[in-house]
């Protein structure tokens, strides 16, 4: 007779349960050499949890009514004080919820930069690389959705800049930006939406694909610095004979690694929830905190910095066709990453010389847009060159170099790699730490 | 059965014909909620008109109204901002001095758009990204522009156009600004209508 609630009792009643557990955690075998840029994928699932936990919470307490309860007051505006002031710690689960969106992208940015480097993306990893950057797509959605809900001014017409970037899209363009709004201007409907996609649409997806991502990862396993495939080396290490000699699994050895990551990680966040929430206007913005206004366009209008590189694209080019599509190429680009980078060698440890300057220009370029998007670049000219510079044709330059500079990291690495142009190192055998 | 043959093309025929009606029914089942996004009746309803009294609008000035929600602004334009419009340093420089975009009714197609030359009567949406353009009515060089000959200036993404809301060449706005459908009722009073809401915006 077997015990109620027994390990038996489990196994005989879900017997997938422990396999699914050591295929994913105890019997995950992940090369050893894993570095510092290994963290910010379990970084980015705790913030999931975070923004999922924090949500839940906010959502007890927000309206998402563009009714005005004062005058120029919208309710939702309104509840978003409410928690600030009013409700027990709401402040606390509010910055928690902000802080945890923008650290989501820098997270998210250097999870994605990592894959560059090492050559993550490559064959046959080119799956996990495609549902990453779903995720990035839909997490894009959902931050700016999000974005919108306190219905200040800067949520107002970001949504407005943001949802008319849909009208350069010719014949249905008007039509398509309507049916968005759901009115003839960004407004109630627009916010009622947004908060549906916000707590229930997006996450739903987020999370699918989010399981998607770690189940295709764990099917042709990890990636490493070295860019060596662990499981094409020798067999066998102290767990199990059929292991790969490199690797470790992942409970517990990598989750106690992350914990490290994860203490000065919290540590961080904790620092930015308690001592400077808005981080100078760069989490959340000042104009923000005045409300929604459909007839004043704030003066500085802006994204929160995550979007600031592609939207420099979309306002360098002084075309709103062009610009847009600029944009929307410019995301759409790294979704061709494994079948644009023909080289076969993965990481950056044994690439030409040519790839790591290419990579650091680009990663230059994408910081330098960030800039230009953010209005710093603009502010930096003004003060070295003086007040009486023409800002728009600086702007326009610099702009200009960086977009062909981001561009031109995808045309330089097919033309590099297509054309055996490269010359790469010897890659190890193994990975270089092994005993 | 009597009959152990399959017969594939059968089956095919009947799964491919049963997969067809099914995602059309599907397809038909998504139109109720695809179309849940349009505006409602009642965003419909409160595109209703507004009148405006223009009597208390000063030479030079300008005043935004609420309608639909969107900021249609009333200037009372000088004489010396209404001469800008047919001058060669402004209308050299338009992407559309002849206003020939439907961007304003019939009875506006003129250089000061308006139907009294006096007044412009318009919807201060930028066509770039929707935002709202400042007014600058300085005749005379501005930073963003050293022949400036009074007009708007979009703070986003810096669109400029002339008094009347024509677009200058260089802005990435596409199109001149939107001129709505309306009536003088009487000397000071005038009905904004529109139309078919997307007709002008």
């Amino acid at each position: 007779m077997i015990k109620v609630f027994s390990k038996e009792w489990f196994v005989e009643r879900a017997p997938g349960l422990l396999p699914a557990y050591r295929k994913h955690m105890t019997e995950y075998y992940a090369p050893k050499n894993f570095n510092f840029m290994y963290y910010f994928g379990s970084l980015a699932l705790l913030i999931l949890v975070n923004q999922i936990v924090t949500g839940i919470f906010l959502a007890m307490f927000y309206t998402p009514s563009a009714r005005q309860v004062f005058p120029g007051v919208s309710e939702a505006f309104a509840s978003v004080q409410y928690i600030m002031r009013d409700v027990d710690w709401g402040w606390l689960i509010r910055f928690m919820h902000t802080t945890g969106a923008s650290m989501f992208f820098i997270v998210i940015y250097f999870h994605m930069f990592r894959s560059l480097m090492y050559g993550s993306y490559k064959k046959p990893r080119e799956l996990v690389w495609l549902l990453g950057m779903l995720v990035f797509l839909i997490l894009m959605a959902e931050a700016f959705m999000g974005y919108v809900l306190p219905w200040g001014n800067m949520s107002y017409w970001g949504a407005k800049v943001i949802i008319s970037i849909f009208s350069a899209i010719p014949w249905i363009g008007d039509t398509l930006v309507t049916w968005i709004m759901g009115n003839f201007i960004v407004g109630g409907p627009t916010l009622n939406r947004f908060f549906s996609l916000h707590v229930i649409a997006l996450p739903l997806v987020l999370l699918l694909l989010v399981v998607l991502h770690l189940a295709a990862l764990h099917e042709v396993g990890s990636n490493n610095p070295d860019g060596v495939d662990v499981k094409h080396g020798p067999k066998g290490n102290r767990w199990s004979p059929d292991a790969p000699k490199d690797g470790i699994p992942f409970h517990p050895y990598y989750t106690l690694k992350d914990m490290v990551g994860v203490g000065v990680f919290l540590l961080i966040c904790a620092f930015i929830i308690f001592m400077a929430p808005k981080v100078g206007g760069w989490f959340i913005e000042h104009e923000n905190f005045a409300p929604a206004n459909s007839l004043v366009t704030p003066p500085d209008i802006k994204p929160v910095w995550y979007f600031s590189p592609f939207y420099a694209i979309l306002r360098t080019i002084p075309d709103k066709g062009l610009g847009a599509l600029a944009l929307l190429c410019s995301i759409a680009v790294l979704f061709f990453m494994p079948w644009l980078d023909r080289g076969k060698v993965k990481s950056i440890r044994y690439r030409g010389t040519s790839y790591k300057v290419a990579l650091t220009l680009f990663a230059i370029a994408f910081v330098c847009l960030g800039l230009i998007g953010a209005d710093v670049a603009s502010k930096v000219i003004l003060h070295v060159l003086g007040p009486n510079t023409d800002i728009t044709w600086w702007l326009h330059l610099i702009g200009y170099i960086f977009i062909a500079i981001y561009f031109g990291y995808f045309v330089f690495l097919w033309v590099y790699t297509f054309f055996g142009l490269e010359r790469t190192k010897p890659v190890p055998e193994r990975v270089t730490t092994h005993d | 059965m009597a009959d152990e043959v399959v017969d594939h093309g059968r089956r095919r025929f009947l799964t491919a014909t049963t997969a067809v009606v099914g995602l059309g029914g599907l397809g038909t089942a998504i139109e109720p909620f695809v179309r849940s996004w349009m505006p409602s009746a009642r965003s419909k309803a409160a595109g209703a008109p507004v009148t405006i009294d223009v009597s208390k609008i000063q030479s030079g000035q300008i005043v935004d109204y609420g309608w639909r929600g969107q900021p249609v602004c009333v200037v009372n334009r000088t004489e010396a901002m209404l001469a800008t419009l047919t001058s060669s340093t402004v209308t050299s420089r338009l992407k559309d001095p002849d206003c020939n975009a439907v961007q304003q009714p019939p009875n506006c197609k003129n250089p000061h758009r308006s139907i009294k030359a006096q007044y412009l009567i318009m919807i201060r949406i930028c066509t770039h990204l929707g935002c709202v353009p400042d007014f600058k009515p300085k005749i005379g060089p501005e930073t963003f522009d050293p022949e400036w000959r009074s007009g708007f200036f979009c703070p986003c993404h810096h669109s400029r156009y002339d008094i009347s809301g024509r677009v200058y060449d260089g802005s990435p706005a596409p199109l001149n600004m939107a001129i709505p459908e309306y009536q003088w009722i009487d000397d000071t009073h005038v009905r904004v209508t529109g139309k078919e809401p997307a007709t002008y915006v």
